[in-house]
């Protein structure tokens, strides 16, 4: 153990302690939500519950459970994180692959396209007449047209030129095709970069809301976000309007459904932090 | 067949021969090339709206040509207040989220680096990037009702600064222009600012752990420490964000706008953006949007490239 002199024991405790407090006000809300869920309908109004649940108790959790429209755009979210995943991913791997191969003709001016986008972009209105031009006011629609994004290509390219070029050479003399290259030997050697990619394109994915919302017609597609939304701007215009009286508080609702779409995120997005740390250093900004 | 001709025949044929050699590589290529042309630049060309009395039934192309008269119509004409407003909250929240939002991460990051028992690193790392991975409608929803206050119950954070006398009893936060941009800078630290120290933390552990032994064999103490060896040790890291927040200056995003403010807050809320969702989408006066849009877009272009430049200048980093 090294030693630490007096300036730097007193800055150490500091950091213990702030680093402590803000951990705890980043998770506060959460933790809120889900008691606030819980709790008996006059212990929340009364706001008793302040940060543990209080009457506990599950009846909007067994109201949500029968809930049709919830179960349908908890579904639909599901589709859409899985297929949209799916299709960026593909299409990110291969291109990023491409592009970091310096022979590929005209390699600079795609790369500056790519990199281009994230400084400029049509704006919402020509985007969004795009989009209905195109027809993509459907489900699949909303996969295919959206969730490619220049900072996971970059972040992904910058991992590729990494990997040595004597692997490369090595496998060409073996007779190994570009296609067997990328999927037997880059992909795997990518694991980090890949799982990192791969959680940014599934939440974005999983909580993608104005658009879906601007463009989907049919209520059959509409994912969760959009329902939690509809949701919360009604009742709280009807409870400004007029209080009507129901055996659980109304906010216990909106919290439940807020705890089921934060759920997921809970269950896989820690695995995935001690990749991205790594990831997102590697892909820098430079171009 | 002139010369120039036969050149750049030659040329084609070569690129024809070296792609047909390697057609897997640009097999590869092909999805990423189409999807940007088809999603992210054949819009551009419908940028033209912003020049034009766009009707939807004539289309991009079949409607008429106006000049700047919309560009004129926003900033001297029917929009001009709205317009100015939208662009004065934009840079202002945007500054005053820099001002306060930039330096959290760096602190947070620092602290980190201190914090030498792993496990309890790992898991206040969690902690504090969680909220970044949450969707802005989950954030806002949080916000909406941990700060409503109404006839039914009052949200636990509303009732919290009552009691702590930080606002009067009786205040709906979300109906009063005031309380709006402390609010959306406030949830954007909350959000943001554990996951963007993961940069600044990375830059502190990559300094060498003998400059500041060196220092130490000097009688330096902790402030020292920080100031001649952590911070010129990530200042490249801190060039380079700055750099990237002055770029993006005039853009705040639509969404957490909109899902958080209303009409009775418009007067401090209401961002380029929003502004141009509700003329532009609300409202149906897609070229007036259209051409908002398009002059904050080439201000902050041209931002972006003059803080690039400036940061070139004075010293060794910049972004291209």
């Amino acid at each position: 153990m090294e030693r630490l002199n007096r300036s730097e024991r007193i800055f150490k405790v500091v950091s213990y302690v702030l680093i402590g407090a803000f951990g705890i006000m980043a998770l506060y809300p959460v933790i809120y939500a889900f008691s606030a869920s819980v709790s008996g309908k006059v212990a929340y109004e009364s706001g008793k519950v302040v940060l543990l649940p209080i009457n506990t108790n599950f009846t909007v959790y067994k109201l949500l459970y029968r809930d049709k429209g919830f179960w349908i755009s908890y579904i639909n979210t599901l589709f859409y994180t899985l297929f949209g995943t799916a299709w960026s991913m593909l299409i990110s791997i291969a291109g990023a692959y491409a592009l970091s191969k310096k022979r590929l003709l005209f390699r600079r001016q795609l790369n500056f396209l790519v990199v281009f986008t994230m400084w400029f972009n049509a704006g919402m209105i020509p985007t969004y007449l795009n989009y209905t031009s195109m027809g993509v006011a459907n489900r699949w629609g909303i996969i295919v047209a959206f969730g490619i994004q220049a900072y996971n290509i970059i972040l992904l390219r910058n991992y590729f030129e990494g990997v040595p070029k004597e692997i490369e050479e090595a496998a060409k003399v073996d007779g190994v095709n570009e296609f067997q290259l990328l999927t037997q030997i880059y992909v795997p050697m990518s694991k980090a970069s890949i799982a990192t990619v791969t959680l940014f394109y599934a939440t974005s994915r999983w909580n993608g809301y104005f658009w879906s919302r601007l463009l989907l017609t049919n209520p059959m597609d509409l994912p969760v976000q959009v329902y939690m939304r509809i949701l919360v701007e009604n009742y709280q215009s009807m409870f400004d309007s007029m209080p009507i009286d129901l055996p659980y508080a109304a906010d216990s609702y909106v919290y439940a459904i807020l705890v089921c779409s934060i759920i997921p995120i809970l269950l896989i997005y820690p695995h995935i932090q001690k990749y991205f740390a790594k990831g997102v250093n590697m892909g820098g900004v430079k171009e | 067949m002139k010369l120039s001709e036969v050149k750049s025949n030659n040329k084609l044929i070569c690129y024809g021969k070296i792609i047909i050699s390697d057609w897997r590589l640009y097999v590869l290529l092909l999805p990423l090339v189409i999807w940007y042309a088809l999603w992210a630049y054949k819009p551009m060309g419908g940028l033209l709206i912003a020049f034009k009395d766009y009707k939807p039934n004539l289309g991009v192309m079949g409607s008429d040509f106006v000049g700047f008269s919309n560009f004129l119509t926003l900033i001297k004409g029917t929009y001009a207040s709205q317009f100015w407003s939208a662009f004065r909250n934009t840079f202002l929240i945007s500054l005053y989220g820099l001002i306060f939002g930039f330096p959290v991460p760096i602190f947070l990051a620092l602290f980190f680096s201190e914090i030498t028992n792993i496990r309890f690193r790992n898991i206040f790392q969690t902690f504090t990037y969680l909220p970044h991975f949450l969707s802005e409608v989950t954030i806002t929803g949080l916000v909406l009702t941990l700060l409503y206050n109404g006839e039914v119950n009052t949200g636990v954070i509303a009732q919290l600064l009552i009691n702590l006398k930080i606002i009067p009893e009786g205040t709906k936060m979300i109906q009063q222009a005031a309380y709006f941009r402390p609010m959306y800078i406030i949830t954007g630290i909350w959000k943001e600012a554990g996951y963007n120290s993961i940069v600044y933390f990375a830059a502190i552990m990559s300094i060498s752990p003998t400059l500041y032994e060196a220092l130490k064999v000097d009688g330096g103490n902790k402030f020292q420490e920080i100031r001649y060896v952590t911070f010129p040790g990530m200042a490249p890291t801190l060039i380079i964000m700055i750099i990237l927040r002055i770029g993006t200056i005039l853009s705040v995003g639509y969404e957490r706008i909109i899902l958080l403010y209303n009409a009775n807050t418009y007067a401090t809320a209401d961002v380029i953006s929003s502004f141009v969702y509700r003329i532009g989408m609300e409202s149906g006066k897609q070229s007036i949007g259209s051409a908002a849009d398009m002059f904050n877009a080439l201000i902050g272009f041209a931002l972006v490239i003059g803080a690039n430049y400036i940061s070139r200048q004075v010293s060794e980093t910049s972004l291209w």
